[in-house]
């Protein structure tokens, strides 16, 4: 399919298979090859880019993004960080005067990185480079350089304006006037792949090399992405990204965002998106429970017919989920203010990793009684499950850690937790069992977070 | 002069505009075919029948060879001839090569060979030390073993004993360029190179030996490679031998590159290890018997695993003075990814051996486990020159009592660590903890004739320098300091100097840029072959002056002799024109080393590096999660080239051994699959796992042997500075009750876990 998009500042347009990657577009067309391949599956961030569009400058893995993803987008590479007459970006010198590289293969992902959150005024700097993986410098000398360059200007030639006009050129198969249009399209091609960010299809064309017959892209369809806060719940468009998600969160959700800015790393965020992480159906997903302890309701759609359910009913069991041909995940809401909300994400690594087990716990206890809760986990089954016998359990019970004790009991016939390369079964009983007595010391203020200590 | 400069790196500008050319980025010439490996999906087994109709028919495919399509020898590996690069009927690991696919994309070769239909008859697998055990399976027919002293001695000696069995994971090397090589055939038959190695040599012997020619006939190159750490000094060879033999199949220039999953799934990785103790010791915490056994998981072919596991052996006393002694040392032969280099090539997983026994007797005589550790320490430079270790080298240049006393101090470990205990009293889920670990570290390659190097000196009648050497770039920083060196023996500024590739056809039989010994030895033998120019320039000028040739200076881009007084260049043109030879090679071997590794005696290292850190960790006592938050490190580089450069190896490493220790978990299930073969499943120190609080400083001191500039070799010592993160784990996990917690390496959250549940019980 035909496509425009300006790349580092010149308008390119080519015609590109609809499953050809950004990264190697670009090491193999205009031979920019400052872009590198570490890993092919967005785990690395060698091949990061920045990306900007109406929304802003977000950077984003090169190796899973599809071409057609970037129409009417703006994409600057590391050849495009220094100025047209060689002056280098503070970051780029900034990485030089610190020792921010060794072998250099990691280095233009890490300054793609750095300049866009530079751009963006962003001195999370660990949060902000969890997505670059760098083998030699042990990140030290990277992060001085990020601190040393956070307060500088931007550097005029970085500022990119999105080509809007490309949205006229969209190809028609992937290209919808409305959401209504799409979804008609969906049920006359019911087989189609719907790819949303690409951080899971995207693997499928890279790594399993699996040729996808019809796509559609979800980018190309109108007002799919909308947060609507309705006062007392956020209604959050499939297509939401869950950089987007996390900052509707922050302020009322405090737990689920934590957990979100853990989820996957920047780059991972800035493409991933909510509806694609539900629809999946994978039971190591980390919205599905905290989404289930919320409460959430669910939104299909097939053409101009719609059903809601709770979030919890979708997932039916491995690898099936309660969807018919055609229809699709538009939509979830869910409660805006949970102030009991835990979610708990526990992985090899704090960042970008998933999650052996994933435990989320919504417990309202008055007058010292367990009123209601809901307690969901990802990782323990087939499918991001909830915790019914355990829930069973408190219900009605006094708060205090002899009930837990007993709840704890009860989760093991809530689950029948598997073995493989994160955790095994043992483990992975155990910590969700020890998540809910974290849980208990944690609604009680004591300290229960190794992220949490510091010197 | 330009050494001791923290100069940055000397590809710093290149690295940061994405300037900086890999073998992957060098544009190919027209026609190149690209290359991929089909790989075996049982662990042991025969291949009964293997249909590559639907590979050959294939979009793109030109050729698919298999074993029987090699033309000269099919074997890449770097020690015994063991490793034939595609299966020759035995399949002898999950993923193992079976056939190449040669096609006009690297997609292409990628898709076609994932369509081969191959059946195997299975025979059991040996995956484990157990395994390997139950049958014997083991490379050398018995266990080495080394001795000093007398264990009944030590024994006698002793009032307390304590033994014990713990296990350390292996570790993917995770360099972030994947492995690559281009071959482009020649006239006559023979092959120019481009290799990801640091190796080259070695690459041109088994392309030489693959493709039927004698070593002139092969030309290796390498500018650079995107990260090393041993996993690129024989692992690069499969790719570079399957280059040049479909090069030579089909006449076209063939590259290759692994994909991450199949370079994690088909090259070999860090050995794990088991190390069982059986120790006697005073109430002081004084050793007096030591009784190791290393059972060593080398995988399918020998590769490099005998010196590996002689190193181990090597680093059993790490800094202590033992005086009774035993190390036995096996070799497990098992079906899995031949095991092969990685920084510290064994050190490290003995090093942590007599680390843990620290540990264990510190928790058992309720000591503080630096004292027990200081206790232990062999005496400092020139207080006992006698004092041998166990492979009775003397030991007469310990530097560690000076550098403990200055880091326990700086960091405030005692404070501290009466700190921690209170809070951890008050703190029922969360426990901290804190732990001090030195490191000696053994410099030379232990294959003695491996300790030379050679270097080729240009100077133009500009006066700019050409600069070659057998060390390979890996972003240690080796070719900035070679060229600082370079620099400061004519005295000029860094810009005079032009550092280039390496390559097989300007510095012949070069040795792997390994041991740690890039810079000792290339630095020293640049630095030959800068002087013997220079005494070359120095005779004509002084000639020319009417003065000696020890009058002619050198210094801030001039020369001057006598009266005379001339830019670099202008002396360059003058000696040019007056015919005088301005190129020169130099050679370096490291003198005083030799080495019987069946006794197990002699002087193996050329001398010791140093290193020390502490590291304070929080651990959570219901998941195991676990974090570190403060390191202080002081290590000995000697007089630093470039302190910079080898400030970054020593954070590099730290952090780099943290991750071996902590969330780096190698697993394989059953059948003997990896599963952890992409950086979704392994995971290696993200940017938020670097400790909080890191100070790093380098040790004032200089090598007490004749090094180059009296500097230390920094590559490899650093990574066991992680170690003090292992043990501020077991510290924390200890504080959570009264029994030794035992903690296993790796310690991912589910290993401290089972700590803690075993400190509880």
């Amino acid at each position: 399919m035909n496509i425009t998009f300006l790349l580092n500042g010149e308008t390119v347009t080519t015609d590109v298979a609809p499953t050809a990657t950004l990264l190697d577009w670009l090491r193999a067309h205009p031979q920019l090859t400052g872009t590198k391949e570490g890993c092919n599956e967005g785990d690395c961030g060698a091949c990061s880019v920045m990306v900007t569009d109406t929304n802003g400058a977000r950077s984003l893995n090169a190796c899973i993004l599809f071409m057609p993803q970037l129409n009417g987008k703006a994409v600057r590479t590391v050849e495009g960080m220094s100025d047209a007459d060689g002056t280098l970006h503070p970051v780029q010198q900034a990485m030089i005067d610190h020792h921010g590289s060794q072998c250099g293969f990691c280095t233009p992902g890490f300054v793609v990185s750095m300049a866009t959150a530079h751009l963006n005024g962003a001195t999370d700097h660990d949060t902000q480079l969890a997505g670059n993986l760098c083998r030699c410098t042990g990140y030290a000398p990277i992060i001085r350089a990020a601190e040393a360059v956070q307060e500088l200007p931007v550097p005029t030639w970085v500022n990119d304006t999105p080509h809007l006009g490309a949205q006229d050129k969209l190809a028609e198969a992937a290209s919808f006037a409305s959401l209504d249009d799409f979804a008609d399209w969906y049920v006359a091609n019911p087989e189609a792949t719907l790819i949303a960010g690409a951080t899971d299809v995207g693997l499928w064309v890279t790594k399993q090399m699996r040729d996808l017959e019809e796509v559609a892209f979800l980018a190309h369809v109108p007002d799919l992405a909308a947060i609507i806060d309705t006062g007392d719940t956020l209604h959050i468009g499939a297509m939401a990204t869950m950089t987007d998600v996390g900052a509707a969160v922050a302020d009322t959700l405090p737990s689920y965002a934590e957990m979100i800015r853990r989820y996957g790393s920047t780059q991972v965020r800035n493409a991933a998106t909510i509806g694609g992480n539900i629809a999946n159906g994978s039971p190591i997903g980390d919205n599905p429970p905290a989404l289930i302890a919320l409460g959430a309701t669910l939104h299909l759609r097939r053409g101009a017919e719609r059903r809601a359910m709770p979030i919890e009913d979708f997932f039916v069991a491995y690898g099936q989920q309660d969807r018919v041909a055609a229809e699709f995940v538009e939509a979830v809401s869910l409660p805006k203010e949970a102030a009991a909300l835990r979610c708990y994400k526990l992985s090899k690594r704090f960042d970008q990793d998933i999650s052996a087990v994933c435990g989320c716990f919504n417990v309202e206890v008055a007058d010292d009684t367990v009123r209601s809760a809901r307690i969901a986990f990802g990782g323990m089954a087939g499918t991001p499950l909830r915790a019914s016998g355990c829930e069973a359990a408190l219900l009605g019970q006094p708060w205090t850690p002899e009930t837990i004790e007993a709840a704890t009991e009860a989760m093991t016939s809530d689950y029948t937790p598997m073995t493989d390369m994160r955790a095994s079964a043992d483990y992975r009983m155990q910590a969700a069992q020890n998540m809910l007595r974290r849980y208990f010391h944690d609604l009680a203020g004591a300290p229960t977070s190794v992220l949490e200590v510091s010197l | 002069m330009s050494v001791r400069n923290p100069l940055p790196h000397d590809a710093a500008a290149l690295h940061v505009t994405g300037a900086a050319r890999y073998v992957d980025d060098v544009p190919m010439p027209a026609g190149t075919l690209h290359l991929a490996f089909g790989t075996s999906e049982i662990a042991h087994g025969t291949l009964a029948d293997l249909d590559l109709s639907a590979v050959w028919s294939a979009d793109g495919v030109v050729a698919v060879l298999t074993a029987d399509d090699m033309p000269f020898e099919n074997d890449v590996s770097p020690s015994v001839h063991d490793e034939p690069m595609l299966c020759t009927g035995e399949i002898m690991y999950y993923g193992m090569p079976l056939f190449l696919v040669v096609a006009t994309s690297h997609h292409a070769a990628r898709h076609a060979a994932a369509k081969a239909k191959a059946s195997f008859d299975a025979l059991p697998a040996i995956l484990t030390i157990d395994d390997a055990l139950a049958v014997d399976s083991r490379f050398e027919d018995v266990p080495r073993i080394y001795e000093k002293g007398a264990l009944e001695d030590g024994f006698a000696a002793a009032s307390h004993r304590i033994s014990g069995s713990f296990e350390m994971g292996g570790q993917e090397h995770f360099y972030l360029e994947g492995q690559a090589a281009l071959a482009m055939p020649q006239e006559n038959g023979d092959m120019v190179i481009q290799s990801s190695t640091q190796h080259p040599t070695e690459i041109q012997h088994k392309v030489a030996h693959a493709i039927g020619v004698p070593m002139h006939g092969v030309r290796v190159e390498i500018r650079r490679m995107g990260g090393g750490f041993g996993g690129k000094e024989s692992q690069g060879n499969a790719l570079a031998v399957a280059c040049a033999v479909a090069a030579r199949h089909t006449g076209a220039p063939c590259k290759m590159r692994y994909d991450r999953d199949d370079d994690m799934m088909i090259t070999g990785k860090r050995h794990e290890f088991r190390v069982a103790y059986d120790i006697g010791f005073d109430d002081d915490g004084r050793l007096h018997a030591v009784d190791f056994t290393h059972w060593a998981r080398c995988g399918w072919a020998q590769d490099l695993s005998l010196p590996v596991a002689d190193r181990a052996m090597l680093h059993a006393d790490n800094a202590y003075l033992l005086d009774h002694l035993r190390i036995t040392s096996h070799r497990m032969k098992t079906h899995t990814q031949s095991a092969t280099a990685f920084r510290g090539f064994g050190g490290p997983q003995g090093m942590l051996g007599i680390e843990r026994v620290m540990d264990h007797v510190a928790h058992a005589l309720g000591m503080d486990a630096a004292q027990v550790r200081r206790v232990n320490y062999y005496a400092a430079a020139g207080e006992n020159d006698a004092q041998t270790t166990p492979y009775h080298m003397p030991v007469t240049d310990f530097e560690l009592h000076a550098m403990t006393d200055e880091l326990l101090a700086q960091s405030d470990y005692t404070a501290r660590r009466a700190a921690i205990a209170d809070w951890n009293a008050g703190s029922p889920i969360l426990k901290r903890g804190i732990a001090f670990c030195p490191v000696k570290f053994g410099i030379s390659f232990t294959l003695t004739h491996l300790n030379q190097a050679g270097a080729l000196v240009h100077v133009y009648q500009d006066g700019s320098i050409q600069l070659n050497h057998g060390g390979t770039e890996m972003g240690q920083g080796l070719f900035q300091k070679v060229a600082q060196v370079a620099a400061s023996r004519f005295g000029v500024d860094m810009d005079h100097i032009r550092i280039m590739a390496t390559d097989t056809g300007k510095v012949p039989n070069t040795s792997a840029t390994a041991a740690s010994s890039g810079t000792d030895l290339n630095g020293m033998a640049v630095q030959a072959a800068c002087d013997t120019i220079r005494e070359r320039l120095a005779v004509f000028h002084a000639e020319r002056a009417g003065v000696t040739a020890n009058d002619v200076q050198f210094n801030d881009n001039q020369v001057i002799a006598g009266d005379h007084s001339m830019t670099f260049a202008e002396a360059v043109m003058l000696a040019y024109q007056a015919r005088v030879s301005l190129s020169s090679t130099g050679f370096y071997a490291t003198p005083d080393v030799e080495w019987d590794r069946i006794a197990g005696r002699g002087r193996p290292f050329f001398y010791f590096a140093y290193g020390a850190a502490i590291s304070e960790v929080v651990v959570d006592t219901l998941t195991g999660e676990n974090r570190i938050l403060r390191t202080d490190i002081l290590h000995d580089a000697g007089a630093s080239l470039n302190p910079a450069l080898d400030i970054g190896q020593v954070e590099g490493g730290f952090v780099q051994g943290a991750g071996w220790l902590t969330t780096e978990e190698l697993v394989w299930d059953d059948t003997g699959r990896l599963r952890t073969h992409a950086p979704s499943t392994y995971k290696i120190p993200a940017c938020g796992d670097r400790p909080d609080v890191f100070n790093v400083d380098l040790w004032d001191g200089r090598n007490r042997e004749d090094t180059i500039y009296r500097s230390k070799a920094v590559g490899e010592p650093p990574f066991m500075l992680g170690n003090a993160v292992f043990f501020a784990l077991s510290d924390a996990v200890a504080a959570s009750g009264a029994t030794y917690p035992d903690l296993q390496a790796p310690a991912t959250a589910e290993a401290v876990l089972a700590a803690v549940g075993r400190a509880q019980s």
